[in-house]
C-alpha cells in the first residue's frame, strides 16, 4: 500500500477513459446542476492532479471555449427564433429572409433550451480538456498498439516542429530589421518566408538522416504479400466499424448492419493490429504500465457514465422546457457524477516536474 | 573494423568525383581526426561509414565499404545502427524524443532490447557522460555543449563499436568543447570505441588523436600519425606553424612538447592601435527576457579603427548586447548613442546606416534566387548607388558568380555576401555575431583579412566568437562577458595571456605578450 502513493505520472490512457466517462455521462442529460456538477469534479481532479507543463495549463483554455460554447447557443436563440412556448420575454423587430426569419419575439423557453443545449456540449468539451491536461499527449501516443507506431512517431516529430517554425519565423523576422525591413507586404512575406522554409527543410533532413542512422524503422523484411493482407484487413475492419456504429445511432437502418457488422468489424480490425504489431521487433523505454491507481481512474469515469444512463433510463433528466420551473435534482445521479471525484483522492501525485536551470 | 576499398563518390549532377580510389583501413580503438577544408570531401567521407552515403544522399559510390566486415553497400543505414553511431554538427537537429532519457533510450528501443538492458544502459551513460543530473530535463532548455553530450550519449546506449562524429564542437564555446572531447578520449580510453572524427578546430583533438587523415580536395587522402600528416598541409594549427617556421623536427604536436623547446626571442612586437575617434558610447545597457537578465547594467564604447572581440560562454549576454546595440533588439535600460542618435529610436533603415550586424545565422538575412538579385535589392534598401553592394563584395570576396544561388555558396562565401549587402548602407559601425562558424582555416583567413582592411578604413568592428586563435589574429581589444556583465576588458595579448580558458596556443607555449604565429614570424625576422 505504500508503493500504491509514490508519486509517478498514471498512464494517460486511464485519465482518457475517465474522462470519455464523464463526457458519455454528460450526453444524457441537460440538467444544469448536474452538468455543473460533472464540470465542477473534473475541474477538481485537474487541480488536484495534473502536471506542471504547458499542456496541462490549457485547462483554462478550454473553460473559456466552455463559456464561449454557452454563449453562442444562446446568442443564435435570439437571431435565429426563439418564439417556441408561451413566455415571451422580448420583442425584437423581425426581418423576414428567404425561408428563415432572422430576431423577432424570444420565448423563456427557448433561451432556456438553449442555455441547456449548450451547458451539455460546454460540460462535454471540458471533460476532453481535463484528459488533456491530466494525460501528457507524447505519451499516449507512446502507449499506442505497435502497429500505429510510426504514425504515433510521425505525430511527434510534427508537434516538434511547431515550436522550432515559431522560433525560426522570430529569428528571420529580427534578421530581417538588420537589411531595412521596408517594402511591400507580399515582399516581406517572402523575405520571412524564404529563410523559415529552407530552414525547416534542411532541419527535416537532419532529423531524417540521424533517425535512419539510429535504426528507425529496422522493422526486418515482411513479405509484400502479408503486408496486404493485414493492410486489407484493418481497413475493412475499420468500415465495418463505421457503417456499425452509424447504423446502431441511426434508428432507421436495418438492423442487421448495426450490432454484427459493429462486432464483426471490430474483430477484422483488431485482429489487423495485432498482426501488424507482431511484426514489429521493438522495445519500449520505461512504458506506463496498468496498475491499480489507473483501475481505480478508469472505473470511476465508467462508474459515473453506467449511473446516468441506467438512472436516466428510469427518469429521463432532461428539465421541463414546456412549464417553466426551477429543474429538480434527484440523488442517485448526482451520487453517480460524485463517483467522478475519487481520482482526486485514490490516485499518486504527478511526479514533480525537472528543475529548468536555464 | 573499418575497411575502405577503392572508394570513389561522385554526387548525381557533378562531374568530377568527390572522393577517388580511397583506401583506408582503421583498427579497433583508434581514435581518427579527419581535416581537410570545407568542402573537400571529409562529411562525404564520414557518411559513407554507415552508409548514409550513398543511400541518404544518392550519387554513385564505387569502391567497397565494410564495418566489422559488414559491406554498407548491403544494407541501409538502419541496419549499422548497432555498430556505427552517428554524431552531427548541430545536436537540436537530430534529436527525435523531448527529454533526455527519452533520447537515450530512442536507439535502444529501435534495437528492440529488453526494458531491463534499457534502463541499465540509460543510467550508465548518464553517468559516464555527467549527464545524470539533467535526465528529465526538455532537451531544448539544455546548453549547447549539454546537447552534444547528449547526443554522443543517445547513440553511445546502443553499445556501437564505432563513433563517427561531423564537427562535434563547432558550435560550442572553448570550455565546453573541451568537455566534449575529454568525454570521447574517455570513451575511446575505457571503452575501446572507435572514434572518427572531423574537426575544423584541430589543435583541441590531435593530443587526443592516435591518427589523422587529411582530405586535400582533390579525391585522394592522407593518412599517417598527426606528426606526419602535419608535416607539409596547408591547413594547420598554430603550434605547427610554429614548428615549421622554427624548423623543429619533430614537429610538435602538443603545447607541452613545444615549451620543453628552449626558445630565446627578441622582444615581443607592439601590437600597435591607432585608436581615432570614439563611435559609440553606450552606457548601463540593460536587457532582460522576463525574469531572465541577459544583460546587467554593461558600459561599452567603440572606436574608430578598433577590432573589439567579445568572448564568453554561451548564453553570457554577448549577442543581446550587440543586438541591443545595433538597435533592433529589445533594450530595457541604459542608453546608446552613436554620434548625437539613438539606433533604437530610429527607423531600421536609418538604424543601419549607423550600426551594421550580420547575426548568427547569416543567411537569415537573404532570399532571393541569385548573388546578383541580392546585390541588387540591398542598393536598393541602402539608397545606394547601383552595384557598389557588387563592388563591396568583389572587395571582399572575389569571384564568386552573380548568377550562383546563395544557399549554393560555400559558409565563408555566404558570410562575404551578407557582409557586402551589411556594408552596402556605409556604416562605419560592424557588428559581428559568431562570423566564424562552421569556416576553415582559409575561410577564416579571408574573413580575418576582410575585417583588417574594414578596420584600417576607420570603421569600428565588434565580432563575437569562442574561436581564441582567431581572436589572436584579429583583435585589438578584448571584452569577455559573463552572466550578463563584463567580467575583463582590455588589450588583446593582456586579456588572452592572462586567462587560460582563452590563450591561444602560441600564448600557451612562449607565454605573455606572444599570441600569434605572425607575432613569431616578425621577431624573428628582427
Amino acid at each position: 500500500m505504500a508503493g500504491y502513493f509514490l508519486p509517478r505520472d498514471l498512464h494517460p490512457g486511464a485519465w482518457w477513459v475517465w474522462a470519455l466517462g464523464l463526457a458519455v455521462a454528460a450526453t444524457r442529460t441537460t440538467n444544469p446542476w448536474l452538468l455543473l456538477t460533472i464540470v465542477a469534479v473534473a475541474g477538481f481532479v485537474v487541480v488536484a492532479r495534473r502536471a506542471e507543463a504547458p499542456w496541462a495549463l490549457a485547462f483554462r483554455l478550454y473553460l473559456y471555449l466552455g463559456v464561449m460554447i454557452i454563449a453562442v447557443r444562446v446568442f443564435f436563440r435570439f437571431v435565429f427564433g426563439g418564439a417556441e412556448g408561451s413566455t415571451i420575454i422580448l420583442r425584437l423587430p423581425e426581418i423576414p429572409l428567404a425561408g428563415i426569419r432572422l430576431f423577432g419575439d424570444v420565448s423563456a423557453e427557448s433561451l432556456l433550451g438553449g442555455l441547456y443545449d449548450g451547458l451539455r456540449l460546454a460540460a462535454m468539451v471540458i471533460c476532453l480538456g481535463a484528459a488533456n491536461a491530466l494525460a501528457n499527449p507524447k505519451r499516449l501516443l507512446k502507449a499506442m498498439p505497435p502497429a500505429l507506431y510510426e504514425v504515433g512517431t510521425a505525430v511527434i516529430v510534427a508537434l516538434s516542429v511547431f515550436p522550432q517554425l515559431a522560433e525560426s519565423a522570430v529569428r528571420v523576422r529580427r534578421a530581417r530589421r538588420l537589411r531595412g525591413g521596408s517594402g511591400r507586404r507580399m515582399r516581406v512575406l517572402q523575405t520571412i518566408m524564404i529563410p523559415v522554409l529552407e530552414d525547416a527543410l534542411s532541419r527535416s533532413l537532419q532529423l531524417a538522416a540521424s533517425m535512419d542512422s539510429r535504426g528507425y524503422g529496422r522493422a526486418g523484411l515482411v513479405e509484400a504479400r502479408a503486408r496486404m493482407w493485414t493492410g486489407l484487413m484493418m481497413i475493412a475492419g475499420l468500415l465495418g466499424v463505421c457503417v456499425g456504429v452509424y447504423s446502431t445511432l441511426d434508428g432507421s437502418t436495418p438492423r442487421y448492419l448495426a450490432t454484427p457488422v459493429l462486432i464483426g468489424g471490430t474483430i477484422l480490425a483488431l485482429a489487423g493490429f495485432w498482426l501488424a504489431g507482431k511484426r514489429v521487433r521493438r522495445s519500449r523505454y520505461r512504458p506506463d504500465r496498468w496498475r491499480l491507481p489507473e483501475l481505480v481512474v478508469a472505473a470511476s469515469g465508467l462508474g459515473v457514465a453506467v449511473v446516468l444512463f441506467v438512472s436516466s433510463s428510469f427518469n429521463p433528466m432532461n428539465p421541463s422546457l414546456i412549464d417553466l420551473s426551477w429543474p429538480a435534482l434527484s440523488w442517485e445521479p448526482l451520487a453517480g457524477v460524485l463517483i467522478g471525484v475519487l481520482p482526486a483522492f485514490l490516485t499518486p501525485v504527478p511526479e514533480p516536474a525537472a528543475l529548468e536551470v536555464a | 573494423m573499418i575497411e575502405l576499398n577503392r572508394v570513389g563518390f561522385t554526387y548525381d549532377g557533378q562531374a568530377t568525383p568527390v572522393l577517388s580510389d580511397v583506401s583506408l583501413s582503421v583498427g579497433e580503438g583508434e581514435l581518427v581526426l579527419f581535416a581537410g577544408q570545407t568542402g573537400a570531401g571529409k562529411s562525404t567521407l564520414l557518411g559513407t561509414i554507415n552508409g548514409l552515403v550513398p543511400h541518404f544522399t544518392g550519387g554513385h559510390l564505387s569502391g567497397d565499404v565494410s564495418v566489422s566486415g559488414v559491406s554498407t553497400s548491403s544494407r541501409p543505414p538502419r541496419e549499422f545502427a548497432h555498430l556505427v553511431g552517428v554524431v552531427g554538427q548541430d545536436p537540436l537537429a537530430g534529436f527525435v524524443a523531448d527529454t533526455v532519457e527519452e533520447e537515450l533510450a530512442y536507439g535502444m528501443e529501435q534495437l528492440a532490447l529488453s526494458p531491463q538492458v534499457m534502463r541499465r544502459r540509460v543510467e550508465e551513460t548518464l553517468d559516464l557522460l555527467g549527464i545524470a543530473d539533467l535526465r528529465r530535463r526538455a532537451l531544448r532548455t539544455l546548453s549547447g555543449g549539454q546537447q552534444q553530450r547528449v547526443a554522443i550519449g543517445a547513440v553511445l546506449t546502443t553499445h556501437p563499436r564505432v563513433l563517427v562524429l561531423d564537427e562535434p564542437t563547432s558550435a560550442l564555446d572553448p570550455t565546453a568543447a573541451e568537455d566534449v572531447l575529454a568525454t570521447l578520449a574517455r570513451l575511446v580510453e575505457d571503452l575501446g570505441t572507435t572514434v572518427l572524427m572531423a574537426e575544423h578546430r584541430m589543435e583541441r583533438v590531435i593530443p587526443f588523436a592516435d591518427r589523422m587523415v587529411y582530405v586535400p580536395g582533390t579525391g585522394g587522402i592522407v593518412d599517417g600519425t598527426p606528426a606526419e600528416v602535419l608535416l607539409d598541409t596547408p591547413i594547420a594549427p598554430p603550434i605547427v606553424h610554429l614548428g615549421r617556421l622554427l624548423g623543429w623536427d619533430p614537429l610538435p604536436m602538443t603545447v607541452r612538447e613545444a615549451r620543453r623547446k628552449k626558445l630565446t626571442l627578441g622582444p615581443p612586437p607592439v601590437r600597435s592601435v591607432t585608436v581615432g575617434e570614439r563611435l559609440l558610447t553606450a552606457s548601463g545597457v540593460v536587457v532582460r527576457y522576463g525574469p531572465k537578465v541577459a544583460v546587467r547594467g554593461v558600459d561599452l564604447d567603440l572606436h574608430e579603427g578598433e577590432v573589439l572581440a567579445m568572448m564568453g560562454r554561451n548564453g553570457s549576454g554577448k549577442s543581446s548586447l550587440l543586438w541591443a546595440v545595433q538597435g533592433s533588439g529589445p533594450r530595457q535600460g541604459g542608453s546608446v548613442r552613436v554620434g548625437s542618435a539613438d539606433p533604437q529610436s530610429l527607423s531600421s533603415a536609418e538604424a543601419r546606416r549607423l550600426v551594421g550586424m550580420v547575426p548568427q545565422t547569416a543567411s537569415d538575412l537573404l532570399y532571393l534566387q541569385t548573388v546578383e538579385a541580392e546585390c541588387a535589392a540591398a542598393d536598393a534598401e541602402s539608397g545606394a548607388a547601383q552595384g557598389s553592394c557588387c563592388a563591396l563584395l568583389d572587395r571582399l570576396a572575389p569571384g564568386i558568380s552573380r548568377s550562383a544561388h546563395p544557399r549554393d555558396l560555400s559558409e565563408g562565401q555566404r558570410l562575404a555576401l551578407v557582409l557586402a549587402v551589411q556594408l552596402s548602407a556605409a556604416p562605419r559601425i560592424m557588428l559581428l555575431d559568431e562570423p566564424t562558424r562552421g569556416l576553415d582555416y582559409a575561410a577564416k583567413a579571408a574573413l580575418a583579412s576582410m575585417i583588417a582592411a574594414l578596420a584600417a578604413e576607420g570603421r569600428a568592428i565588434v565580432v563575437a566568437t569562442h574561436d581564441v586563435e582567431f581572436v589572436a589574429t584579429i583583435a585589438h581589444r578584448v571584452v569577455v562577458m559573463a552572466e550578463g556583465e563584463i567580467v575583463s576588458d582590455g588589450p588583446a595579448a593582456e586579456v588572452l595571456g592572462g586567462s587560460p580558458a582563452f590563450a591561444p596556443q602560441i600564448t600557451k607555449i612562449l607565454g605573455g605578450p606572444w599570441l600569434t604565429v605572425d607575432d613569431v614570424r616578425a621577431a624573428v625576422a628582427r
